[in-house]
């Protein structure tokens, strides 16, 4: 393992502006086209344009196809329900954040 | 070894219906799921629970581990009697998709490892013959990383697969080069550097979530930054010039005459750097000087004789 001190692992940072295709989609989620289109017809994901023979994703896709899938598998909730509660933990988070730095400014 | 009581772990009684095990299970998987719980060790919490419903809902499984008695204590040291399965047929069926890999020595010792049949379900952990599995971890980085980017070694403890199968636990480091511009809760993907495939198989994607830690006077909400900037009375309502620290080094600040208490100044594009970057917001918060002798009490006098001023008009009183 002597080989991983020294060797610089560059990472790609997996955000709302980076833009990703079906297949490269496929290949980060490990997930099947079939699959990817039915989350995103449940709004798991959202394409870039609906209209376009060539989807394009937003980067985080890859984080709510993965966290949507691990939801529907562990506590059996169908696509509609990960979508919703996939949109409520991102409102929850954003909150949280505000919270946080609200609480920080009364100090 | 240590013993492990089920029954505890999922807040049931011993002689609680499957009906019973079958909510309070459903209960607590919504409770510490890792995705949705906020408890700092759901983790551990939730691997703990599927492996007590694993042997609980299943009534082969259950019989037996009730016939180990009700003495055992959690945490006790624990070793199986001989042969203490005798007697007790199990079909291994009804495996629900559950990660026996992470499954305790415990478990392991009562009803093994490789006995049990994966059912046909389209979890991750079923994948084996195509790649690795991808992992994820957390990754806590200060403002001054995300401004910058840096190369931070993280350690990362995960379960590998050897030659025969069986499970071992190792700890690797890494050296990783956090781009500029991350911001929380974002993930950063480490091609390849996730579980290892069998045989020549492909391994699996890591990802890493991004944590800020906390600053003494930086607070970060997306990729804007917010910081508290105190103001003399006298600075506030005549107007000055103030020095202030922004990440990337101090700046004039010019304050507009007759400013108030928590109104917010926008510095455009001194937030997070990103291709549209994000804003540094000063909030301004008027700080009173203590009258604590007689020349200060003397200014605090005058202020009170010069300015017809109630600051509870607002209130009708």
């Amino acid at each position: 393992m002597v080989n991983d001190f020294l060797k610089i692992i560059q990472g790609e940072i997996l955000e709302e502006e980076v833009k990703i295709s079906l297949s490269q989609l496929c290949r980060l989620s490990n997930l099947p086209a079939e699959s990817i289109l039915e989350m995103m017809e449940y709004g798991v994901i959202e394409p870039y344009q609906h209209s376009t023979e060539k989807w394009l994703f937003k980067g985080d896709s890859v984080y709510r196809l993965r966290c949507a899938q691990r939801l529907k598998k562990d506590l059996h909730v169908n696509t509609a329900g990960a979508a919703l509660a996939l949109d409520l933990l991102q409102e929850m988070k954003q909150m949280r954040m505000r919270l946080r730095r609200l609480e920080e400014q009364l100090k | 070894m240590e013993f492990k009581d089920y029954y505890q772990i999922m807040g049931i009684n011993r002689d609680a219906s499957q009906g019973e095990i079958k909510r309070a299970y459903r209960k607590l998987a919504r409770k510490y799921h890792p995705d949705v719980s906020k408890e700092a060790d759901a983790e551990l919490r939730f691997k703990e629970l599927g492996e007590a419903y694993e042997v609980l809902k299943d009534p082969e499984k259950r019989a037996a581990y009730n016939q180990l008695g009700k003495n055992w204590k959690a945490g006790q040291e624990f070793d199986p009697p001989p042969e203490w399965d005798q007697g007790f047929e199990f079909h291994g069926g009804g495996f629900t998709g559950a990660d026996a890999e992470q499954f305790s020595d415990f478990f392991e010792s009562l009803f093994g490892h490789g006995g049990f049949s994966h059912g046909a379900t389209d979890g991750f952990q079923q994948q084996f013959d195509a790649r690795g599995q991808d992992t994820h971890a957390k990754i806590l980085i200060s403002l001054d990383d995300a401004f910058h980017g840096a190369t931070r070694a993280i350690s990362i403890k995960h379960t590998e697969l050897d030659q025969n199968g069986q499970p071992r636990l190792k700890e690797r480091t890494l050296n990783v080069h956090i781009p500029k511009g991350v911001r929380q809760g974002q993930h950063i993907r480490l091609a390849k550097q996730g579980a290892k495939g069998l045989g020549n198989v492909e391994a699996g994607d890591l990802f890493l979530e991004i944590e800020f830690q906390a600053h003494p006077f930086y607070q970060v909400e997306g990729k804007n930054i917010f910081l508290k900037c105190p103001l003399a009375p006298w600075e506030a309502m005549l107007g000055a010039m103030v020095k202030l620290p922004t990440p990337t080094g101090k700046i004039d600040l010019k304050i507009p005459p007759n400013s108030s208490n928590g109104q917010k100044l926008r510095l455009k594009g001194r937030g997070i750097p990103a291709r549209e970057p994000g804003d540094l917001y000063a909030v301004l918060e008027i700080a009173l000087p203590q009258a604590n002798d007689e020349k200060t009490r003397q200014a605090y006098l005058d202020m009170k004789q010069k300015f017809n001023f109630n600051p509870r008009a607002t209130l009708g009183v």
